[in-house]
């Protein structure tokens, strides 16, 4: 277990380095003036000057690449060319309520998405089945903010039965799960399809195994079979694609914020792009890859700690 | 936008019969209920991109300011927009934009897929390593952000959008050529052709194309769902498809800016986005269930 941890922990820092090289590359390496480039062409020279000494692009390239990954270790992303704030500041406010968004949005996609999954792999190719198949199939592809879009007019606008708008009262606790209900619905439905197919493929799987058809053998029942003995074991490639998925899940969250204009990391992307503040996106960009390696590099843990052949094979 | 796994790369179904492969890949897809409904509407979708100006009823960037917001009736189907103007006229013209953006974009994809792919899988080592590593890092860049701040740093515009597509998508293509390369390279069949004296390219034409074409099409077709989502998103942020093109992601926006005064306008552009996503999803899975004889068993 050891050198698997060890392995993969050098896996993660190597992915994160090249990610940072990416952004520098594409950041720094910008054909022709990279000030004039990022503020249009109507910008003054002044504005040009002030964007090329808050990116220190007056300095040779190489020391740019030293200094960016130096700040980066100390934790400087940079300042906002706006409001002169640093960007690690404006990205930590809302960083915390997408997260808790995605997560909500994920939660109720595992607590639907498993128990459907459960019900195909008992019955396969029953009509239930073939119901659940089709229903995960249509829903899996649609995107997020365009649900959110949906529920937003069919739940707040005809029938005015939840909120449209931002995050609530703070402190108000009920009125901000309020405002949560139909943001979560929208990051998580396609989850639950996705779910229910990795459930049931990785379950009809197990069954199939020697020591279930064992069980079997004993008679003991099929629903105890699964549920007791097979899906633990079925759950471990699916917390691993999980894992993997777990960066589509931020852009959904992040697309439907905008939708419900709640306050994160949605609405701060939107209001860089539109100033063309680089600085405020590539910080936002480096937080939530790191966040995405570190949540990878968990979830490879969990997956080789729950399952020992993993860790083995490597 | 729940991502979509690897395929695997397996060698077509043998081919028994004498027919040309594409046409016994056709036939059975036809022959699959899900696939045919989804192969009709994707066919549909194609045609409204290229016969746009005779399907669509009226001009769709011409503004009539006296029908503004007009609900659905016999003259308009969709109704109109704030400035009056034909919204499934706008709707036809914006699948031409959709497709030809996520056509552009997963070809480009292939491109830098298949090239990198190749050369990954014959140099191994640490070429191989360095692309791999490059690949993960993509990966976990989070797509809609970083793609925003490539739209902050070179402007919004087709090219970017299409770029930015091409560099999230072409990981899945590096892998799957690269296992294929890397499978092909084991087989003793490989190994006779090159000690009778193959080159290199005659290898890849006679055996690695063929073994890669199913895989790579159902690739595709899983992924222009994704790509048509991404559009989408960005053009609803007005960082993506410029007006007045009308594409599927501003019309949405602009119908999510009057959402509360015509609701119609952003329920009838959400769906060609939903009629598509889900249609190419299910062409998907049918040329999965059609081109790889192992995913067909695991369903029985």
């Amino acid at each position: 277990m050891g050198s698997y941890v060890i392995r993969q922990a050098c896996l993660a820092v190597g992915v994160l380095l090249t990610a940072i090289i990416i952004l520098f590359c594409l950041i720094y390496l910008v054909p022709g003036d990279p000030a004039t480039v990022a503020l249009g062409p109507r910008a003054s020279a002044e504005q040009k000057d002030v964007f090329r000494q808050a990116m220190g692009l007056d300095q040779p390239i190489p020391v740019q690449a030293v200094r960016f990954l130096g700040n980066l270790l100390k934790g400087d992303l940079g300042t906002d060319l706006l409001t002169r704030q640093p960007v690690l500041t404006l990205v930590a406010s809302a960083l915390p309520r997408t997260v808790t968004l995605a997560l909500v949005g994920l939660g109720w996609a595992l607590i639907v998405g498993i128990p459907l999954g459960c019900l195909s792999a008992l019955r396969p190719n029953s009509g239930i089945d073939r119901l659940i198949g089709v229903f995960s199939t249509s829903v899996i592809a649609l995107p997020s903010f365009l649900l959110a879009i949906y529920a937003l007019i069919l739940f707040a606008v005809v029938l005015r039965w939840l909120p449209a708008m931002g995050a609530g009262e703070p402190g108000d606790i009920p009125d901000q799960i309020t405002h949560l209900i139909l943001p979560a619905f929208a990051v998580g439905l396609g989850w639950v399809g996705y779910i229910a197919r990795l459930v049931r493929a990785s379950l009809l799987e197990t069954l199939q195994e020697n020591h279930i058809r064992t069980y079997r053998a004993f008679g003991v029942s099929d629903m105890r079979i699964t549920l007791r003995f097979a899906l633990p074991i079925a759950m471990i490639p699916v917390v691993a694609v999980i894992g993997v998925g777990l960066g589509s899940l931020l852009s959904g969250a992040v697309l439907v914020e905008v939708v419900f204009s709640r306050p994160g990391l949605g609405s701060l992307a939107l209001q860089a792009v539109t100033s063309r503040n680089s600085p405020v996106l590539v910080g936002t960009v480096l937080v939530t890859t790191l966040l995405y390696v570190v949540a990878n590099f968990a979830t490879d843990l969990l997956a080789a700690f729950l399952d020992p052949r993993i860790r083995k094979e490597g | 936008m729940a991502p979509i796994t690897d395929t695997v790369a397996v060698a077509p179904p043998a081919n028994r019969t004498g027919a040309h492969p594409a046409w016994v890949g056709l036939r059975r897809l036809l022959a699959h209920p899900a696939g045919l409904v989804a192969f009709i509407v994707v066919l549909g979708l194609v045609a409204c991109a290229l016969f746009a100006p005779w399907i669509a009823p009226y001009d769709p960037v011409k503004i009539a300011p006296r029908i503004r917001f007009q609900g659905p009736s016999w003259e308009h189907w969709l109704g109109t927009d704030q400035l009056g103007r034909d919204v499934l006229s706008r709707v036809i013209y914006g699948t031409g934009v959709a497709l030809k953006v996520a056509l552009s974009g997963t070809l480009a994809a292939l491109l830098i897929g298949a090239t990198l792919g190749i050369v990954g899988g014959l140099s191994r080592g640490s070429v191989d390593g360095a692309l791999l590593l490059l690949c993960d890092a993509m990966r976990s860049l989070p797509l809609i952000l970083f793609a925003l701040a490539i739209v902050a740093i070179y402007g919004p515009s087709l090219a970017t959008l299409i770029a930015i597509i091409a560099f999230s998508m072409a990981p899945g293509y590096f892998r799957v050529v690269r296992n294929q390369v890397l499978v092909l390279r084991s087989m003793d069949f490989v190994a006779a052709s090159q000690s009778m004296g193959a080159s290199l390219p005659r290898i890849a034409l006679t055996h690695l194309v063929p073994n890669l074409l199913g895989p790579i099409i159902v690739l595709i077709a899983m992924d222009i769902p994704a790509v048509i989502g991404i559009e989408s998103g960005l053009s609803f942020l007005g960082q993506g498809i410029q007006p007045p093109d009308p594409s599927w992601g501003s019309m949405l926006s602009d119908g999510y800016s009057f959402i509360r005064q015509a609701p119609h306008l952003a329920i009838a552009a959400g769906l060609p986005v939903i009629v598509s996503t889900v249609a190419f999803t299910f062409l998907g899975e049918a040329l999965r269930d059609v081109l790889d004889p192992k995913s067909s068993r695991g369903r029985g």
